[in-house]
């Protein structure tokens, strides 16, 4: 394997791997802290065992995202020293404030999982919460790093130098706004039908129906957040590429040819030699309006940029038909679940109704994935946009393919743990979490 | 300000030295532990770091922000030709971080355990090993990116006697504060003996390392000796070390636990101190005679300065909590819950 492939392959894999953990710290916290809340409000033990139940994957998931996220602040350098030796002083502002933000979640997290029956409830509840916003920051703050790669601002590039640098400006580049917004919507809707989608399984298997009815409503009402914003968000997150960064937006829809009234491609096998899309369904100038909200205005094509400019499009093309496939699944989801919380009670037991959560678990993860895929990719082959070439920036270290099958190992691994270890938790709801079960222990022996 | 960012730097390195140090040989001292002895070694050590062991790794990132941000010059130069040490200590740190986790959050108590605890185990001790070494060949003047094979380039400049001897001195030093630390938490007399036995043994291996590190260093024909006693800081920063180790044992005697805490973790920082202070602003000495500085390879004074507003006021918000933190969950407090 080539050196600059491999190490492509071990920071995508390094990042497929850590945003899962990280959209979990960013919004499982509030699922936890919401039914903590039901039980300081209501008095019902079993929110307090949801809330503990949850805060125990909470913390495995969040020890998890840690480490995976203390590599990636090493593998910058590890893997790209030449990008980080310039960009460090201009993008770093946004990493300077997450560090912050990591650290208060990380107290408030200690906070919580061992502060039950030791500190004024209140702040106790307010810790987990905390847990859940500096979460939200840090993921938000590390996303205007990787929009700075997208739309680099903050600086003057002169005769390759890198002139006059305000971190400032340079992490409310235009690309922060819609590429956050639309990432934490993300969040909420992958980890919301996950878990929703766990719980759904196990009321079909007639386990402590009424605990994790509770907690399928929760995690439910939170992937609503996502199912429903998520299209919005995309909406102005897609109409910013087109303004920044066309030829991604060209890739993205495997649009050729610059036409005005372009068509919305679905679907379809690009091919980049032809400049065709076969077997592809085209919706007519639904394209021109989504980037423009014009039906006739112009859309500029692959074709009008410089060949070695292109990204893969084939790959782009697919990750974003994926994404937008698993989004429009995902929301067809939440409407039936509107129109049954509404008008149709008697669905929300069914098991028709139920089995289409369990279907769903990892639908979001997937969309999150790709459209993840299609921001990264996209912006190839430039590692900051127009100003620095990916292949540039790759340490001069021969022999990186050793290092990605290692950490593929490792991450393959640390994967099958936590599936099991997330199993076991679940296992252990009747005597650990749910307190209406007869097998119940009040004590138990680990806490 | 780029003054008050250095500050930074060192301190989250100590921190992270005195804090995430003794996270890792708590493992460390669960290692050397008689198998008799492991069950309540294991229940000690971790009500000593459970609830503050997240925050304690915490400050290696913020170091690691800072040379990003800060000495970006610095940071893609180490990560280049420390490539495999880094990666290593990576390992470890991922790891531990996982398997002490693991551990402590499976639901089902069972033959899983025995898995978690070795890995927790051995990346204890590769970890400090590896950071130890790193270290090392940052200020041994080993690094030689004028040469042109693999070896030399990225092998062989932390690969070195030096660096091993560093390496174990590290590994000891951690396991020095963690049996330190840890006799605050017992609270039983006979296990407490238990515990100070540990604490002697693990005086006598910094001890013991230490003098190989000088060995070693003198064999590498590094200037170790002259650089820590070269000057008055070195020689007061020494003195003062080695006077507080009486001292610790008085106070061990006396049972002012939280003093000897600080008077540890006190002396670490003297022997970091000690052994730098002469280099200082220079980090990373290279064989070539060129050397790596924090005031003149850093970032453009623009981003400096908002990277020390934005660390002072993080640590406004950092440190009182992280405080009552620690103070919450003192000795004692701890008891009771769940």
């Amino acid at each position: 394997m080539d050196d600059f492939i491999a190490a492509r392959a071990q920071m995508a894999m390094s990042l497929g791997f850590h945003i899962i953990f990280a959209c979990v710290g960013m919004v499982m916290p509030f699922l936890m802290a919401f039914s903590h809340w039901k039980y300081l409000k209501t008095g019902n033990e079993i929110y307090k065992g949801l809330t503990k139940a949850w805060s125990k994957g909470v913390a495995i998931l969040f020890a998890t995202g840690a480490v995976s996220g203390t590599m990636l602040s090493f593998e910058l350098g590890l893997l790209w020293p030449e990008f980080m030796k310039h960009a460090g002083p201009i993008f770093g502002m946004p990493f300077s404030l997450e560090g912050t933000a990591f650290f208060i979640e990380a107290i408030a997290l200690g906070f919580f999982l061992y502060g039950w029956n030791k500190f004024n409830k209140w702040f106790h509840w307010f810790c987990g919460l905390l847990v859940g916003i500096s979460g939200l920051a840090s993921g938000v703050l590390v996303v205007a790093a990787n929009s700075w790669m997208n739309s680099p601002s903050g600086f003057d590039f002169i005769d390759g130098q890198y002139l006059n640098i305000d971190p400032i400006q340079a992490m409310l580049n235009d690309a922060w706004f819609p590429q956050a917004l639309h990432m934490t919507v993300a969040a909420f809707c992958a980890t919301g039908f996950a878990v929703a989608g766990v719980h759904a399984y196990l009321i079909i298997k007639k386990k402590n129906v009424e605990f994790h009815t509770k907690a399928f409503r929760i995690a439910v009402a939170f992937a609503l957040i996502g199912a429903f914003g998520a299209p919005l968000s995309g909406d102005i997150a897609a109409k910013s590429v087109a303004e920044r960064q066309p030829i991604k937006l060209a890739a993205m829809e495997a649009h050729f040819e610059t036409e005005k009234g372009a068509p919305f491609v679905l679907g379809g096998i690009p091919n980049e030699e032809t400049g065709e899309v076969k077997y592809a369904l085209k919706i007519p100038k639904l394209l021109s309006f989504l980037a423009t909200n014009d039906f006739n205005a112009e859309v500029k094509g692959l074709h009008d940029f410089p060949r070695d400019e292109w990204p893969p499009v084939a790959v782009v093309h697919y990750a974003f038909q994926i994404m937008i496939f698993f989004g429009m699944v995902m929301m067809a989801i939440g409407g039936v679940y509107l129109i049954a919380f509404f008008f149709k009670k008697e669905w929300l037991t069914k098991h028709w109704f139920l089995k289409t959560f369990v279907v769903a678990i990892p639908f979001g993860y997937i969309a999150l994935e790709a459209g993840w895929t299609v921001t990264e990719v996209g912006r190839q082959p430039w590692i900051i946009y127009g100003i620095m070439r990916t292949a540039d920036a790759v340490t001069p270290m021969p022999g990186i393919q050793y290092s990605f099958y290692f950490f593929t190992a490792v991450f393959v691994s640390l994967s099958l743990i936590i599936i099991f270890l997330l199993k076991r938790q679940i296992q252990m709801v009747p005597k650990l979490y749910d307190p209406t079960d007869p097998n119940y222990q009040t004590k138990s022996k680990k806490s | 300000m780029i003054y008050i960012v250095i500050g930074f730097l060192w301190l989250s390195i100590c921190l992270y030295l005195v804090l995430g140090g003794a996270d890792f040989g708590a493992g460390i001292v669960e290692l050397f532990t008689t198998k008799k002895e492991r069950k309540f070694t294991k229940k000690i050590m971790y009500e000593s770091i459970a609830p503050i062991w997240e925050a304690n790794h915490m400050w290696l990132i913020i170091a690691i922000v800072i040379l990003f941000v800060g000495f970006p010059v610095i940071y893609s130069f180490a990560s280049t030709y420390l490539h495999i040490p880094l990666v290593l200590m990576l390992v470890g740190i991922i790891a531990r971080g996982t398997a002490f986790t693991f551990r402590h959050y499976d639901a089902v108590d069972d033959n899983w355990q025995v898995v978690y605890t070795q890995i927790f185990y051995y990346s204890s001790l590769l970890t400090p090993f590896f950071f130890g070494m790193i270290g090392a060949s940052a200020i041994s003047g080993s690094l030689n990116p004028d040469a042109n094979n693999f070896l030399d380039l990225y092998v062989l400049d932390w690969f070195n006697l030096f660096g091993i001897a560093v390496g174990f001195f590290t590994v000891s030093i951690c396991a020095y504060l963690a049996s330190i630390y840890s006799l605050r938490e017992t609270y039983e007399a006979n296990n407490l003996r238990l515990m100070i036995r540990k604490s002697k043994q693990s005086t006598v291996f910094v001890v013991i390392t230490g003098l190989i590190v000088f060995i070693a260093a003198y064999y590498s024909k590094i200037p170790l000796l002259e650089r820590i006693f070269g000057g008055w800081i070195g020689i007061v920063a020494v003195s003062v070390a080695t006077i507080f180790l009486p001292m610790i044992y008085y106070f061990i005697k006396q049972r002012k636990l939280i003093i000897v805490r600080v008077l540890a973790a006190g002396q670490i920082i003297l022997i970091l101190v000690a052994a730098t202070y002469q280099l200082y602003p220079d980090i990373i000495l290279l064989q070539n005679g060129n050397h790596l500085s924090l005031l003149t390879d850093s970032a453009p004074e623009k981003t400096i300065s908002f990277l020390a507003w934005a660390l002072m006021l993080g640590s406004i918000f950092i440190l009182p909590f992280l405080f009552y933190l620690m103070y919450s969950f003192g000795r004692r407090n701890a008891r009771g819950s769940e």
